[in-house]
């Protein structure tokens, strides 16, 4: 019998006989996707959902079409807890990865996402973050390689001001309302600021800002205050744990919770099914649905976890908002691999390459059906002017079991918007002394 | 054998007070230098410069800072990231503000700043002590984070709160490279390390420890609480503030408040008790363990058991290994790994007829 050191000897030579054969055979054309993901910490079930999406459709294109155009996916997690510090690390650690070096990186935090700017532009690597990240490197010609995907957090905010709006019967209506904004003490809770203020301006609304500090576990005070305020609305601008504390809180103090409208990322199941019944009939922001009646979501279910493939150990979750968000992540950073390699050819491509694809994607209508995403993500088309694309959202409600999609696809205000975008990034660009770069302006 | 001092006479009060008594100190302490100023350069890579060795050196600063104050003179405190925000604040303050002096002045600046802040959150040190002096440090963890979230001529209003710094200059040179970070901040930290060590040899760290120690008998014998304890407070927190500023300049290049928050004061408060409180070198062994073992056990479970298990599964354990192997080393050596490494030197001075 052996002993346990000899077992133990055995398993490491075994796993780096392994080792050496995988590297070996990563010879063939390839393209290295870094994952800077966090599964552990506060924000755990956030980073394995939407991870775990992301490589599911990363697997689902290599399983069913061999990769793109013949170009086989690969990648690499690093564990980021949500630390800026560690995000920096992996960063690093994963950027020369794979023959070309890494293709695009998604932090899925705004601190590292902030951290990297300029790390990343200097690197020549894109960086991609979808729904969060720096709101004014939606101006691409003062950030070339930054890339706010989607829907940035003005212009969602602007939406949100809309569908307001609607609900009260018109714009002209929101005269003399009161809105409270309830945000995460943080630079990602303060940063709809200045956009709601502005907002409030021109639509003549009174909005008050309360702040909750991190990780906002208690929030007594400041829905004692809302009590007090008779808002008609409250923006619930939260992040983690701070969600299902606000809509508990809110049942306490009566606060109806259709009148609470949340961002993004408010807006996923593990936000409200921790408040019970007191999240029943909360609104929430968002840029896609739940739901798995997809054909890429039934492709992946089919190549992926019939065959026991699937990163999420729960099936019980494919289907979730945060693990529908990893799929966009996914179809995004593929095309933006295929757009590139129409240009540069059908082989491994690197980050400057890549970062064309980015800011030369255009997925409309036709081209979501193919993906077999229609619903799911709205059109996009990226420019060097435009590092944003699209701008709308559709929000959900949850009526106790699930999310429910209540609108179309509404269009944010880009004439508020903009402007404040661009006087943000020239900012910026003097700061830095940057010279923006000459796009047309589309 | 070859560490022995047998021989080495001192025939001076020079020699007897010197910073390394014995000469393979000397030597050793020469050849460490050697081996950071010329050795890792000329092996390293980009990653291991800008992901590794400059946080590990800044984190070392930071722990020093904290250890001066902890460590030395005995004053527990649970607000050392507060202090290098302020550190990290005023230096983007400095530099962004008025471009014409140099940041090495900048940087002193920002650390007289954080002295300052730090002094004032001292004085509570003169009437209550321990566990009670640690709440109102805490209290200047919250409030300093609060100033900085909420007062937007700090960070020059922008939107997101968070400070993206400039590039630092020196004669004309942009120190952007990741060689040339490296070097700013080994030379910062070497320079105030080497300046800690010799404080600590002489009356004003010795008037630290007798406060430490006891601090009724040290008021008995003549030293000044006031003086002392505001002092501990002022030289830490000018270290912290230094790191701190460091930490925004040449590591991240872009940090905002909630970065300096409690867990960051609570990770150089660990990397003390780990390292050895009380010590200059421990607060470098703390600081790399802290630090880098997480990094360490990350790249490896990835190179051994990469593909046989799932992500989810390596990353819990290596939370798991590394909380164990905090434990294992306090039970084995409470009083930090520095102690450890004392406990080696004297075995080999002995060697090999150990008594």
């Amino acid at each position: 019998m052996l002993g346990l050191k000899k077992w133990f000897l055995i398993g490491i030579s075994a796993s780096l006989v392994g080792g050496a054969t995988m590297i070996s055979s990563a010879a063939a054309d390839e393209q290295f996707v870094p994952l800077p993901s966090y599964r552990v910490g506060p924000y755990a079930a956030g980073g394995t959902g939407l991870y775990g999406g992301f490589i599911d459709y990363m697997n689902m294109i290599n399983i069913r079409d061999g990769g793109i155009n013949g170009v086989k996916l690969t990648w690499e997690e690093c564990e980021t807890e949500y630390s800026t510090p560690r995000g920096v690390e992996c960063y690093e650690r994963l950027k020369n990865k794979g023959p070309t070096g890494a293709s695009v990186f998604n932090f899925v935090s705004t601190g590292m996402t902030y951290a990297v700017i300029e790390r990343a532009t200097n690197d020549k690597i894109p960086i991609m973050s979808m729904g969060y990240g720096r709101t004014d490197a939606s101006d691409g010609r003062v950030f070339p390689y930054i890339f706010p995907i989607i829907t940035n957090y003005w212009s969602q905010n602007t939406a949100k001001i809309k569908f307001i709006g609607m609900k009260e019967g018109g714009m002209d209506k929101l005269k003399g309302k009161h809105i409270v904004n309830l945000h995460h003490g943080s630079g990602y809770g303060r940063e709809t600021i200045p956009v709601l203020n502005k907002q409030a301006e021109i639509y003549g609304f009174k909005v008050s800002h309360l702040e909750v500090p991190h990780p906002g576990a208690d929030q007594k005070s400041q829905w004692l205050q809302i009590r007090r305020m008779k808002p008609d609305w409250v923006i619930l601008r939260g992040w983690g744990v701070m969600n299902p504390t606000a809509l508990k809180e809110a049942a306490r103090m009566r606060f109806p919770a259709d009148k609470i409208v949340g961002v993004w990322w408010s807006g996923a199941e593990e936000d409200v099914i921790p408040a019970g019944k007191a999240a029943k009939g909360f609104i929430a922001a968002g840029f896609h649905p739940a739901g798995t009646d997809f054909p890429a979501i039934q492709d992946i279910i089919k190549h992926v976890y019939d065959d026991g493939k699937g990163n999420l150990s729960d099936k019980k979750r494919l289907g979730t908002i945060y693990w529908n968000r990893g799929i966009i992540h996914g179809v995004v950073t593929v095309e933006a691999i295929r757009t590139a390699q129409e240009k540069f050819g059908k082989k491994s491509l690197t980050g400057e390459q890549v970062r064309w694809g980015l800011e030369n994607i255009n997925i409309d209508e036709g081209r979501l059906n193919e993906l077999g995403v229609a619903g799911l993500m709205m059109p996009i088309k990226l420019s060097c002017y435009d590092h944003e694309g699209g701008g709308s959202v559709k929000f959900q409600q949850w009526d106790g079991s699930k999310w429910n999609v209540i609108t179309d696809w509404i269009k944010s205000d880009q004439s508020i918007v903009r402007p404040m975008i661009e006087e943000s990034a020239a900012k910026y660009a003097k700061e830095k002394g940057i010279t923006p770069r000459d796009c047309p302006k589309t | 054998m070859f560490y022995r001092e047998t021989g080495q006479f001192k025939t001076s009060y020079a020699a007897d007070d010197a910073i390394f008594p014995i000469r393979q100190d000397f030597l050793g302490f020469g050849i460490i230098m050697l081996i950071a100023f010329v050795g890792i350069p000329l092996v390293s890579n980009e990653y291991y410069f800008v992901a590794i060795l400059v946080p590990f050196l800044i984190s070392g600063l930071a722990a020093l800072g904290l250890n001066i104050l902890t460590g030395y003179a005995g004053q527990l405190s649970l607000g050392a990231a507060a202090f290098m925000s302020v550190g990290a604040f005023s230096a983007w303050n400095f530099i962004t503000r008025l471009p014409e002096i140099p940041f090495v002045i900048s940087f002193i600046l920002s650390g007289l700043a954080a002295a300052a802040v730090g002094v004032f959150f001292g004085i509570p040190s003169l009437r209550i002590k321990g566990f009670y002096l640690a709440v109102a440090t805490l209290a200047a963890q919250f409030f300093i984070e609060w100033i900085f979230t909420h007062v937007g001529w700090f960070y020059n209003y922008d939107p997101s709160g968070s400070i993206s710094t400039p590039p630092l200059t020196l004669f004309g040179f942009e120190l952007t490279s990741p060689i040339s970070r490296y070097y700013t901040t080994l030379t910062i930290v070497s320079v105030l390390a080497l300046l800690a060590k010799n404080m600590m040899r002489c009356s004003i760290g010795r008037d630290f420890m007798a406060v430490r120690d006891m601090d009724i008998a040290a008021e008995v014998i003549g030293i000044p609480m006031l003086k002392t304890k505001l002092l501990a407070f002022a030289i830490s927190s000018f270290y912290l503030g230094i790191a701190g500023a460091l930490w925004a300049f040449t590591y991240l290049g872009n940090v905002e408040p909630a970065a300096f928050d409690i867990s960051m004061s609570l990770r150089i408060l660990f990397m003390i008790i780990v390292g050895g409180v009380g010590t200059i070198l421990g607060s470098f062994i703390g600081a790399a363990f802290i630090l880098l073992l997480p990094i360490f056990l990350n790249i490896s479970a990835h190179a051994l058991l990469g593909d046989l298990v799932s992500q989810q599964f390596l990353v819990v354990a290596e939370l798991m290994v590394f909380g164990g192997l905090i434990i294992f080393f306090l039970i084995i050596e409470p009083q930090g790994m520095a102690r450890l490494w004392q406990i080696v030197k004297e075995k080999i001075r002995m060697w090999p007829f150990p008594y």
